[in-house]
């Protein structure tokens, strides 16, 4: 079991990844934006982590700090955050030079923006071996080419020499995928590595990206918009709304039986393959909180449809806890979420909110 | 590359030719009677028609063209004798063949101008990537107070300021005087030295602006991220993949200011009483010398063109996504 | 259903230009190559493949954005494909677009009464009540406050401005809007909005849609007949559910199965999970498609036949009427197993 906050009874012994109460504020013109409020969770070896959420649910926001790549300035971080019993928070940028693109590496969405037009692809893929290894420059050469190999480029002692706009999208995600695993890191970051892609190759990408795991048994934290691309590639799911986490649990767990009304409003959004035409979808009303405001207690409620449920002014005024394990942050009762959604799913057709 | 070369020097040629042809047919239009300069007092119809048929002033213009034309690359004969390729004619004014006046004063103007801009490319560079490197602190306030000061001052002021401060006031630097670089290097650099500095000024302001915010800009882009992700250092990233990014345009920017760089040689030039092709240009327009002008006009084209090619083949260099074609 | 837009034999090859010492026409990328499609009076018709397959400039050749290469457009039997600009104009205030990017498709210094009202501007149509009373009623058509009528773009959210989008697009009254990825920007809980706002105006105002996505899922919601494209040309085109649940061709199976579901997990047995065929490699250059067939190459079926010949957009054995497909070799009829009900909570 994974993205739990430590078990009381269990051994103390700290999960390979853990991130405990953090918060990232960066002050702009116009405010403190709450970009991070208050998040928690862990990861194991082996193990796959999704992390779902909307644009501004501070999904990437939480995996440049796990790295530590935020400009310092005008950034404000807390909490921690431990790599394998190793504090990242406040540790020396060498320590995190060190531990970057070697121990954790990251794969960015848009292969074409992220991977430098001015070199080639080998010798990007060869630079952090390098750095990390000490390798020779023909030794990293040749490391480049074995990883161009793995991730299913052909010609890949041809290839190395290109430069990224020579490639194709889909193969630029492979060399980046390359790029980030030269070093065997023990746990991988993958921030939307698909949604620049088309379907055909993001499910390429995917399987790829899942093969890679079984062999190497690293972690993995997986982060997207799309439920789908989750359901089929991580174990656990962490469902993040305004900054904060909403709901996790095991991916089919969350899937099947959801817990909070944000998580509803995901699925009730998405058309589906399966799904029957008729029915329309069911939008979440109104449009995601500014982080520069907001809203006090549960950040879903002004878009919620349950908050007279709840009664009271509970959701306005007191912030939801989630609950360790599986759970959602929500103040309605189990009872009450079980009938709500069974209610979601009885067609009640004419329901569909466009405004 | 071979392509490109040769598209670009065609290109260039017609460039030259319309240019040459421009000034040519132009220096027609004034009504000016070049035959008179050389008549001297005294004159009459008689020689003045002697003075034109000897330097062919007599024939339609657009023969007179062609022979010209025709001179810089086979010579060319005059009553006066022959006058071997590349023929530009004798000059006007002083009745001396044009070429060995060119040849006299284009290394002066080559060492205003390739220095100036040396020292403003290395200066210029240099201010913008250190104000991007501590972008938002006093270093970075300093330097862009100190390059909206530059960029509103003139080079005929700052050269005076400069004289008077710097060679008869502290007496540092000696006076700005052309000495041939393979006579004596040392001298022909300190003789330089106050022209660079004036004329770069201005150019420096506006290329240390340019650096820093290319340089901001490219410290903001994804790929700059994705090679701290992979454990570079900041230093590596600020020199290796910042620096590269904001390397295209400050080249691209260059090619453009090669034109105003030949003016501000010009002014300069003038400023430290230099004899280079500005002084010589001008001095060719107010006195009607139609050879020394078009002389001027066309190596000074020819320099602005093959360095532009340069500048291009430097840019496809640079970035490698830029093909030649 | 009447016919409202039909194109035939549509082509755009965008010319390269090279080769010394003068430039010429030295290949082509052949972004469109000879599609028929058929567009009908209040119906929505989905145009979907990957990028790069064409359907963006198919759409900018409908509304005559770009001039053809090749080829017929009709709308409602007149024929516009080379017509000029004032022969253009009655036809242009019944087709409208709408673009994908809510940023860039809306001028940042107008206000939202300007873009909206703009198209009435340019066509010098003077609604009763004025055009200040059209903009707001349309803006409260598309879910908007009427009273935003003087706010700018930057002050919306996307949705917002995709709104705004549409509104523009309604402002003439048009008989079909051709929408390109209009919901691909957004997200997912904006897009279901938008989508919904979409369908609603579908079936009120009985406007037709060209509705052009990459999205398979969207598509299907929103489309009654779609086209998949690929590398340029049609290779199937049907109802909807003929291609959902009966694709004939292999590109469309493929496509199908690698879309990631939600539902797969959404209380479906581990075993009922679709069938998965993973492509290889990379779909091939426009500029030299493969002969023949142009999917063969990242086809598991592909044979002789298909390098040697083009397939030709036929109704294939089997299939319904009005479901064509472009394969020498169909897939077999229900290749889908059907869908077990789902626990889904999409309401």
């Amino acid at each position: 079991m994974t993205a739990t906050p430590p078990d009381t009874t269990a051994p103390p012994r700290t999960p390979f990844l853990s991130v405990r109460d953090l918060y990232v504020r960066f002050s702009t013109e116009d405010g403190i934006v709450k970009a991070v409020d208050g998040l928690s969770f862990d990861l194991e070896r082996g193990r796959a982590l999704g992390i779902v959420g909307e644009s501004g649910s501070g999904k990437s926001v939480t995996n440049l700090a796990v790295l530590g790549l935020h400009e310092p300035r005008g950034t404000e971080i807390r909490g921690e955050i431990t790599l394998d019993g190793q504090r990242l928070t406040g540790a020396p940028e060498a320590t995190l030079e060190k531990l970057r693109g070697d121990k954790m590496a990251m794969i960015f969405q848009d292969s074409l923006t992220a991977l430098s037009p001015y070199y080639t692809v080998g010798r990007q893929i060869a630079e952090p071996y390098r750095k990390h290894t000490g390798a020779s420059r023909h030794d990293a050469r040749r490391r480049a080419v074995e990883m161009l190999d793995k991730v299913g480029i052909p010609n890949a002692a041809r290839r190395v020499d290109d430069y990224p706009h020579q490639f194709s999208g889909g193969m630029r995600q492979r060399a980046m995928i390359a790029m980030a695993l030269v070093c065997d890191p023990e746990l991988l970051i993958a921030d939307e590595p698909t949604t620049a892609l088309d379907v055909t190759v993001q499910a390429q990408i995917l399987d790829l990206l899942a093969d890679l795991q079984r062999q190497t048994g690293s972690a993995i934290v997986l982060v997207t918009h799309d439920l789908g691309v989750v359901a089929h590639t991580v174990d656990d799911l962490l469902v993040m709304y305004a900054g904060r986490a909403v709901e996790r649990g095991p991916v089919r767990e969350v899937l099947s039986a959801p817990g909070h009304p944000y998580t509803w409003g995901l699925l009730g959004s998405m058309p589906r393959l399966t799904s029957d035409v008729r029915e329309p979808l069911v939008p979440i009303p109104g449009t995601p909180p500014s982080l520069l405001a907001p809203p006090p207690g549960c950040p879903f409620h002004p878009r919620c449809g349950y908050v007279a449920e709840v009664g009271g002014d509970r959701c306005r005024t007191e912030r939801p806890e989630l609950p360790a394990g599986r759970g959602a942050a929500c103040h309605l009762t189990p009872e009450q979420r079980r009938t709500a959604l069974a209610a979601r799913l009885t067609p009640r057709p004419g329901r569909g909110g466009t405004r | 590359m071979l392509r490109f070369l040769a598209r670009r020097v065609l290109g260039a040629l017609v460039i030259i030719v319309l240019i040459s042809a421009i000034t040519f047919f132009l220096f027609f239009a004034l009504p000016s009677e070049p035959a008179l300069m050389s008549c001297g007092k005294n004159c009459t119809p008689d020689a003045l028609a002697l003075i034109d048929k000897n330097l062919g002033l007599d024939q339609p213009v657009p023969v007179q063209y062609w022979h010209y034309m025709a001179g810089i690359f086979v010579g060319r004969d005059f009553s006066v004798g022959h006058c071997p390729a590349p023929c530009f004619g004798y000059s006007f004014s002083n009745q001396q063949p044009v070429w060995g006046t060119i040849v006299d004063r284009f290394p002066t103007t080559l060492s205003i101008t390739v220095g100036g801009a040396v020292v403003f490319l290395v200066v210029g560079v240099g201010i913008g990537m250190l104000a991007a490197a501590f972008r938002g602190t006093w270093v970075d306030k300093f330097f862009s107070s100190l390059s909206l000061i530059g960029n509103s001052l003139q080079i005929y002021f700052v050269g005076v300021i400069a004289l008077a401060v710097l060679v008869s006031g502290l007496h540092w630097m000696d006076n700005p005087a052309y000495y041939p670089i393979t006579e004596n290097p040392g001298k022909w650099f300190t003789g330089m030295l106050i022209p660079w500095l004036v004329l770069s000024i201005i150019f420096i302001a506006n290329y240390s602006r340019m650096t820093r915010s290319q340089m901001i800009e490219q410290l903001s882009e994804d790929h700059v991220r994705t090679a701290r992700a992979k454990g570079l250092s900041r230093r590596t990233v600020f020199f290796r993949y910042a620096w590269r990014g904001a390397l295209a345009p400050i080249v691209t920017i260059f090619g453009i200011d090669l034109g105003s760089l030949f003016g501000g040689a010009i002014i300069t030039e003038f400023t430290f009483s230099l004899h280079g092709l500005g002084r010589l240009a001008v001095s060719s327009v107010s006195e009607t010398d139609l050879p020394t002008l078009m002389a001027v006009m066309l190596v000074g084209c020819t320099a602005i063109v093959i360095a532009n090619i340069v500048v291009d083949a430097a840019y496809a260099f640079i970035d490698p996504r830029v093909r030649l074609a | 259903m009447t016919e409202l837009l039909v194109a035939e034999g549509l082509t755009k090859h965008f010319p390269i230009m090279g080769g010394f010492p003068v430039k010429r026409r030295v290949g082509a990328v052949q972004a469109v190559d000879g599609i028929d499609l058929t567009v009908r009076a209040g119906e929505t018709f989905g145009l979907v493949g990957e990028s790069g397959c064409g359907k963006s400039t198919t759409g900018r050749l409908l509304t005559r954005l770009l001039e053809p290469t090749a080829g017929r457009i009709t709308y409602q039997g007149q024929d516009i494909t080379h017509a000029r600009r004032r022969e253009l104009a009655p036809v242009r205030r019944d087709i409208q677009m709408i673009f994908q990017d809510p940023y860039s498709s809306l001028n940042p210094r107008q206000t939202v009464g300007k873009i909206v009202s703009g198209p009435m501007e340019i066509h010098g149509v003077e609604p009763p009540g004025g055009r200040e009373a059209r903009v707001r009623e349309l803006l409260d058509i598309v879910g908007l406050n009427p009273e935003h009528y003087n706010r700018f773009p930057h002050e919306f959210s996307g949705g917002q401005r995709q709104r705004v989008g549409v509104a523009r697009a309604l402002a003439l009254d048009p008989k079909i809007v051709v929408a390109d990825e209009p919901v691909s920007a957004l997200d997912v809980s904006i897009q279901a909005q938008v989508v919904n706002l979409l369908q609603r105006l579908q079936r009120d105002l009985g406007i037709a849609f060209l509705f052009i996505a990459h999205d398979l899922a969207v598509v299907r919601h929103f489309s009654q007949r779609v086209a998949v494209m690929y590398l340029g040309k049609i290779v199937e085109v049907g109802e909807r559910e003929d291609i959902y649940e009966r694709p004939r061709h292999p590109y469309t199976h493929a496509l199908l199965s690698a879309v990631p579901e939600a539902s797969d997990l959404m209380g479906a047995p581990e075993g009922a999970r679709r069938e998965r065929i993973r492509l290889a490699g990379d779909v091939p250059s426009p500029i030299l498609p493969p002969s023949g067939c142009r999917f063969r190459t990242r086809c598991w079926k592909a044979r002789e036949l298909c390098a040697a010949s083009v397939p030709e957009l036929v109704r294939a054995e089997g299939s319904g009427a009005g479901h064509l497909s472009a394969c020498h070799f169909p897939e077999p009829v229900p290749v889908l197993s059907p869908a077990p009900p789902l626990p889904g909570t999409g309401g």
